[in-house]
């Protein structure tokens, strides 16, 4: 007879000293854990509702402009500064972190329409309404600036002029070209106070311009005629160009998969093109309901937020329809600039009421060190929250957002006109010839023509 | 191009030995224990973003799988129990005294009878870790022991009747059914709670996962109450009379009634009619007992047999002819042990089928009140009139445990910390049904279709009910007149029925008008008969 029963002696079960760490011991097998999918439910539930008990997503907001905000630039170098300028010609550099104002550039008068650092971080470009480029040296940051009540100003070191009023500029990556967009487009060297290049696309005045991450002589503009255009500074004239029914207020490369870039459009939707192909877009980002003035991706390349004309910011990802995140307060007026923070944690908007906003980009993130057993039980909680996220229950509370008003009253009414078009077509479609009417794709539908110059 | 491809599949074909052969097929088949199920339909979908995030999904629920299989076959620290013999010799033959002698000196520390002949037949009760355990005799001695170390923790003398104990979710507390009513102590002895409610009651039973307390009183009644706040959760007349015989289903939290009639029947605490009601033996059931994975059910009757019954068809699987089992119970591996008298029969399924597999018989004196498995060891705990016994079970217990879900070696704190995720992975009641793998399932969207007479009639029931139980305030000054009382009453239910009747009447109304039309037709004077409609 060969017999063998259970025996566990306690040494090997229980630590030795206070010192040692628990032992544990895993058996994965499911019939231990009878209703394991009811419990993984309850625990998806509680971690919808943490979250949304934790989203407080405002940081601060950076008051010191005296008109409306215009335009924002990131300093790829430097993570805790961003600057700005507003409608009055003032420029500021922003401390993110203590959210003071560490220099300022006085120089321009009136409007400055764009902002750019070049890419190692020395040099700011801005360019405005009273057509001049002026090109500024930016202060390294230091141990010594602890003073905060000193705000320093500095001086241009350079100022070109032109002959008309510039709306944009966009710095080229790891290069020493600028492009600025006015009446057309002109690139630029630090050095020569006249552009090297200058490509004009048509009669009417260039809107925005930026250059593409990944290919530093490729740049995207878009134009008031309501076109896209896609250039090579090499070649003399336009490589692509897409013509929409409504013009694009602001163009943003996908850091990560530099062939795509995405439109922040007139008629409050995002549009995502393929530079490569451009007869539809990849992706119709809808849920702005008044125009999109500007958008920016984050440096993870899988979402991007943007700000609009309808007083919120929104985020959405990359390949998805319809936004994650909206933020708004009762006192941000139009939101003219959007920035995604080069660590992807915040977002910063810039808006006609003369504040810079700081927001957290994933509202309910616990900020600052987090212990791994900490780590581990927010990944868990967002595995698990997204496992059951398609359950009535779980996503009325994921998808729970307060929304203002006007913007309420605004997406309802478009619901049912949208409806009542979508139910006409139908009954005209059921009740003609298969075939005869022919529903063009949202991603298609919205643009009139494309075309590869030659 | 295709002669170089054909060139690269040859190379990557690898031949297996026959163990490397033998080992995959293992794997294969623990993985499928890990996968839970098939994996799902993705021809149907037409979505093609979807389909591709859910294909990946897929292939990680494999991948992980084949890592759990692996972890199982390597990793694990113990292996289980088992009692072979050669030839000739049968593993029922062989005694306790035997077993003793060949198992080593912690084992054997397992075997042992408490010989306690004053305070009547002891019903006994584990927690999930096997660690305590409680011993309740009939004439009133409740006492609580640490098994690891045969230490006696509390005992106390009730000085009433015991009829039932129970465990709640760790061993800080415990209920115990007493003459008149049930009472809930703590560790150290101290009375908590007196549940009045349930009147005198007759079977405990504590539901781990939704910690409810489940009990059957000596009226028929089921009461559950949620024991973290007090609150009757259902109080259900089960309306079959008085049982003694109540077990909880461990996989889906369903509680199972066995009545004097031979029904079975199950109950779920959201609602007043049993979920399933079986005829299972000619007279009345004298115990029933379910399988740890919720498949299998065992009942015994006074006509001698034990019957296997499969939960999911609900039809009898096998037959056990000989004996007539006051209790019965499954151990974690599936063996089932029936006490009868003196006599304790543990049934294996090594074969399939249950058959005999060991044995164990007590002084002739001794008649078994309740028999129990302990988790995580492979011992058998016997609570009898002269005491409780415990016997040496070889391969009946789970020999690895996970420490996030039993452990045996648990500090306090880990006690404390497990209570609190314990309490935030309360499930609430409405999670108790036959099959809990609907939970976090999509339900098929319906098209809009009309719900059956029967099904009508159904909701109309639960309303009328739902109305009648509702409790009016008590007016004072004189304007509690019962005259009153009973009008508002009827007026509720009456409001009730009239969201009902539409049905009804449009069911006739259209019949009315279908006949209408032709006595429209014949109602229309001579001339302008052939205005009518003719449809």
């Amino acid at each position: 007879m060969r017999i063998k029963t259970i025996s566990r002696s306690v040494d090997e079960f229980t630590r030795e000293r206070s010192q040692d760490l628990q032992r544990v011991f895993h058996n994965f097998d499911p019939s231990l854990r009878p209703m394991e999918k009811a419990v993984e439910y309850q625990r998806a539930l509680t971690a919808a509702k943490l979250e949304k008990i934790f989203a407080r997503p405002f940081v601060g907001a950076m008051d010191g402009h005296r008109d409306g905000i215009s335009c924002m630039a990131k300093n790829p170098n430097y993570l805790k500064g961003i600057f700005s300028a507003s409608m009055d010609g003032d420029i500021r550099l922003w401390d993110i972190a203590t959210r003071r104002t560490v220099c300022q550039f006085p120089g321009h008068q009136g409007a400055v329409r764009g902002l750019t650092v070049s890419t190692d971080g020395n040099v700011l470009v801005s360019c405005g309404i009273d057509s001049t480029v002026r090109l500024w040296n930016v202060p390294r940051p230091s141990l010594e600036d602890s003073d905060l009540s000193s705000e320093k100003s500095a001086e241009p070191s350079a100022v070109y002029v032109c002959k008309n009023a510039l709306l944009a500029v966009d710095h080229q990556f790891e290069g020493e070209l600028f492009a600025t967009a006015g009446a057309q487009i002109d690139i630029w060297n630090h050095n020569r106070s006249q552009p090297v290049h200058s490509f004009k696309p048509g009669n009417d005045s260039v809107i925005s311009v930026r250059f593409n991450p990944g290919e530093p002589d490729i740049l995207a503009v878009s134009s008031n005629d309501r076109r896209m255009i896609i250039y090579d500074i090499r070649m003399s004239s336009a490589a692509r160009e897409i013509r929409m029914q409504t013009k694009t207020n602001s163009i943003a490369w996908n850091p990560m998969e530099p062939m795509n870039f995405t439109g922040a459009n007139e008629d409050g939707n995002c549009y995502s093109f393929d530079g490569r192909k451009n007869e539809e877009a990849k992706c119709v980002h809808k849920d702005h309901v008044s125009a999109v003035m500007d958008i920016d991706f984050s440096p993870t390349g899988r979402e991007f937020v943007t700000g609009s004309y309808d007083r919120s910011v929104r985020i959405f990802p990359y390949n998805g329809g319809h936004s994650r995140e909206i933020y708004h307060t009762k006192r941000m007026q139009r939101v003219f600039c959007v920035k995604y923070s080069s660590d992807a944690t915040y977002v910063i908007s810039g808006s006609d009421d003369t504040n810079l906003r700081l927001w957290k980009a994933k509202a309910s993130e616990q900020l600052g060190v987090i212990l791994p057993r900490e780590q581990k039980k927010h990944e868990y909680n967002e595995a698990v929250k997204n496992r059951y996220k398609h359950l009535p229950e779980i996503k009325r509370i994921v998808r729970h957002r307060h929304l203002p008003k006007p913007i309420y009253k605004a997406i309802a009414e478009s619901r049912a006109v949208n409806n009542a078009k979508k139910r006409k077509d139908d009954r005209r479609k059921a009740s003609s010839a298969p075939g005869t009417i022919v529903t063009k794709p949202l991603r298609t539908r919205r643009i009139i023509n494309e075309r590869e110059v030659e | 191009m295709e002669v170089a491809l054909e060139d690269n599949n040859l190379m990557e074909k690898v031949v297996l030995t026959p163990d490397e052969q033998e080992m995959d097929v293992e794997l294969e088949a623990k993985e499928k224990k890990y996968l839970r199920g098939e994996g799902a339909n993705l021809e149907t979908l037409k979505d093609k973003k979807l389909k591709t995030q859910l294909a990946s999904r897929e292939k990680l629920y494999g991948k992980s799988a084949k890592a759990a299989a692996k972890i199982e076959k390597w990793l694990l620290p113990a292996s289980a129990g088992y009692l072979e013999t050669d030839g000739l010799e049968k593993t029922w033959r062989i005694k306790q005294t035997d077993i003793a002698k060949e198992v080593d000196i912690l084992s054997s520390r397992n075997q042992y009878d408490i010989v306690l002949p004053d305070f009547g037949p002891y019903k006994l009760d584990f927690t999930a870790s096997g660690r305590h355990m409680l011993a309740g005799g009939r004439k009133g001695h409740l006492a609580l022991v640490d098994m690891m170390n045969m230490n006696l923790i509390k005992e106390i003398q009730v000085r009433e009747t015991v009829r039932d104990v129970a465990f709640l979710h760790n061993d800080q507390f415990f209920a115990a059914a007493q003459k008149k009513y049930a009472y809930i102590y703590g560790r150290d002895g101290t009375e908590l709670h007196c549940l009045k409610e349930r009147g005198p009651v007759a079977r405990l039973r504590f539901l781990k996962n939704h910690f409810l307390l489940a009990s059957v009183n000596k009226i028929g009644q089921l009461h559950y109450q949620d024991v973290t706040y007090g609150d009757m959760v259902a109080s259900i007349r089960t309306g079959k009379g008085r049982t003694d015989v109540m077990e909880v289903n461990p996989y889906n939290g369903v509680v199972a009634l066995g009545h004097s009639g031979g029904t079975v029947t199950m109950w779920k605490p959201t609602s007043q009619a049993p979920l399933v009601q079986m005829q299972c033996h000619p007279g009345p059931v004298s115990s029933l007992a379910f399988h740890p994975n919720g498949h299998l059910m065992a009942t015994s009757g006074k006509e001698r047999k034990v019957k296997i019954w499969d939960l999911r068809k609900f039809e009898e699987v096998q037959t056990i002819h000989g004996f007539h089992a006051k209790t019965l119970s499954f151990s974690q591996k599936g063996l089932l042990a029936a006490g009868t008298g003196s006599f304790v029969q543990v049934l294996g399924d090594s074969s399939g089928a249950y058959s005999r597999y060991m044995s164990h018989s007590m002084v002739k004196g001794y008649q078994i009140e309740k028999v129990m498995f302990r988790p995580y060891e492979d011992v058998l705990g016997i609570g009898h009139s002269m005491g409780w016994s415990s016997v040496l079970i070889p391969g009946s217990g789970e020999p690895n445990f996970d420490s996030w879900v039993a452990n045996p070696f648990e500090t306090s704190k880990q006690r404390r910390e497990k209570e609190v995720h314990l309490l935030l992975d309360k499930l609430p009641p409405e999670t108790i049904m036959l099959d809990p793998s609907k939970i976090g399932a999509m339900r098929p969207s319906r098209r809009k279709e009309k719900p059956t007479r029967g099904e009508v009639e159904a909701e109309k029931e639960v309303a009328i009910e739902a109305a009648k139980s509702v409790e009016m305030k008590k007016k004072t000054k004189g304007r509690n007149k019962p005259s009153k009382r009973t009008k508002k009453k009827k007026e509720l239910v009456e409001n009730v029925k009239r969201t009902f009747p539409e049905q009804e009447h449009s069911a006739a109304g259209k019949k009315r008008r279908i006949g209408g039309e032709d006595d429209a037709a014949a109602e229309l004077p001579a001339c302008l008969k052939r205005f009518a409609r003719t449809n």
